[in-house]
């Protein structure tokens, strides 16, 4: 037991270093602008799409059960209009890139793993190299720039939806007083709050991009490796996105409270 | 042009290649012929720089590439074409995008001279008006000629082929043979093939090089590996699984 954790967490730690490495060797690919844009562009597209229905699904019910848990709770003190206060700071803050993050590594990093890993094993991405071309430079890096572009607007539609969705179900289901309930939503979500979800959007879609791409990259032989590199994509971002939450929002709580 | 010193690789616990050496002139065709399994593959991916020995060292041209960092080996590997085991082609782009990918970020190369370029390589492996398919439709043997055009249109120096015919029936491997022969002569390459088509390899090899247990085992001319009284050598160049029937 010991020795299986010891193993994970080692394997985990490396497998860090070595997303840490491509990272630093896609940024330097960015840098100095070998950025294929066409790929870029599609990226993009990809993205945004795919991702569509899920994130607004997920924005929408969760804003919703988040309004009526709190609802319920509140309704005790008579805090009612307090309710979509509470759904605004926790979906801008946490729920909303978080959720949205989780949903898109589960459909954009496993494609993203799947993809490449079976480039890597009918030897795609030998023959990329063969012909002059970097595999960070023509794979990585329009990916993880696509995803730290999409990311953040994928979170700002979960958020609103979130919201949009909590409204009415405290207006339409709960009969709360409509004035003051948006009223409160306002004055206690502030610009740091959403600032915050938007600055860990852009993290949890780097972390995405990158754990994605280098399970690919690095996946073993043949269709097994390529179905491990692609839950373990998955189960790594999403870990990784879950337990780096925490210290983001432990740094920019202070960071950003002067603002 | 190519020297191979004291090469030795290995993958966990296996040692694939134990000290293999040899070197290749300028304009000349080798064959290196082996078992399934004893490392061609491998041997073919370290002249290009696609894997890096555990020790000894690969020069190109004077020019150490087994010590390189991956862009600098990107800037050597334009002097080489490399026809893949399984083609290998780009299965999300079309038969043209795949052929002329090796221009996509070369500057001063207009589309149309792209295409201009494109289609000769194609027609150069005998395949015509298949630009707009896609690798998924086309047979094994098209895909290789696919595969043959992507690394012939650049006009590289070196051309490495691995188990070009492997796979394919006899009427499709002597024409893959006959292109080998016609790449090589017109574009004057040197050419690196590796297989275990015997046939084949008398066929286009100016010198064949045996690889067993890990190191060149025998060499020479295709006259000299055939009558060889070697028994490994025999074996393999008669294709018996017994060596005791070798002679009967
Ligand atoms: N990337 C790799 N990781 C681990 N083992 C490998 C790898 N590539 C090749 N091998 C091993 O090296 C040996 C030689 O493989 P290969 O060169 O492909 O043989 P062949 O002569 O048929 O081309 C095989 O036993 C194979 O298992
Ligand atoms: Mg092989």
């Amino acid at each position: 037991m010991q020795q299986t954790l010891r193993t994970w967490v080692s394997d985990w730690m490396q497998g860090l270093g070595a997303v840490a490495l491509l990272g630093r060797e896609a940024f330097q690919a960015v840098l100095k602008s070998r950025t294929p844009w066409r790929e870029l562009l599609y990226q993009v597209y990809f993205v945004g799409v795919k991702s569509q229905s899920v994130v607004l699904i997920t924005g929408a019910f969760t804003g919703m059960v988040l309004s009526a848990q709190t609802y319920f709770q509140f309704h005790k003190v008579k805090m009612d209009t307090a309710t979509l206060a509470v759904t605004g700071v926790s979906m801008c803050s946490e729920l909303g890139p978080v959720l949205t993050a989780l949903m898109v590594a589960g459909r954009v990093g496993a494609a993203i793993a799947a993809e490449l890993g079976t480039m890597r094993v009918t030897e795609q991405v030998d023959a990329l190299r063969t012909l002059a071309t970097h595999p960070v430079d023509y794979l990585v890096v329009p990916r993880l720039l696509a995803l730290h572009i999409a990311m953040p607007v994928l979170t700002l539609e979960a958020i609103g939806v979130g919201i949009g969705a909590g409204y009415l179900v405290c207006v339409r289901l709960l009969d709360i007083d409509p004035t003051y309930l948006w009223a409160n939503m306002l004055r206690y979500t502030d610009v740091p709050d959403l600032l915050t979800g938007l600055i860990k959007s852009v993290v949890f879609g780097g972390v995405i991009a990158l754990i994605g791409c280098y399970k690919g990259l690095c996946c073993g032989e043949g269709a097994e490796g390529v179905g491990r590199a692609t839950t373990e994509a998955v189960v790594y971002a999403s870990i990784t996105i879950l337990i780096s939450n925490f210290f983001l929002t432990m740094a920019l709580g202070p960071l950003l409270a002067g603002l | 042009m190519i020297e191979v010193c004291q090469l030795r690789k290995g993958f966990g616990t296996q040692t694939v290649l134990d000290r293999v050496d040899f070197s290749i002139e300028k304009g000349e065709s080798v064959v290196i012929i082996g078992r399934s399994g004893c490392g061609k593959s491998v041997l073919l991916k370290h002249l290009i720089g696609l894997l890096m020995p555990d020790a000894g060292e690969v020069k190109v041209e004077g020019q150490v590439i087994s010590r390189m960092s991956e862009r600098e080996l990107l800037r050597v590997r334009s002097k080489f074409g490399m026809l893949f085991q399984g083609s290998a082609l780009f299965d999300s782009m079309t038969v043209a995008e795949n052929v002329g990918f090796a221009f996509r970020n070369r500057t001063g190369l207009s589309p149309s001279e792209v295409r201009r370029r494109v289609t000769e390589a194609l027609e150069m492996v005998d395949l015509r008006g298949i630009e707009e398919k896609r690798p998924s439709e086309l047979s094994g043997g098209m895909k290789k000629r696919v595969g043959l055009a992507r690394a012939i249109v650049y006009q590289p120096e070196i051309l490495l082929y691995d188990e070009p015919t492997t796979g394919l029936d006899p009427i499709v491997s002597d024409s893959i043979d006959q292109l080998i022969i016609r790449v090589r002569d017109r574009l004057r390459v040197t050419s690196v093939v590796v297989t275990h088509d015997m046939r084949s390899a008398r066929r286009v090899g100016h010198r064949i090089l045996m690889l067993h247990g890990g190191r060149i085992y025998a060499g020479g001319s295709p006259q000299e590996i055939f009558a060889s009284p070697d028994p490994v050598v025999r074996q393999f160049v008669a294709g018996v699984s017994d060596l005791k029937t070798v002679d009967s």
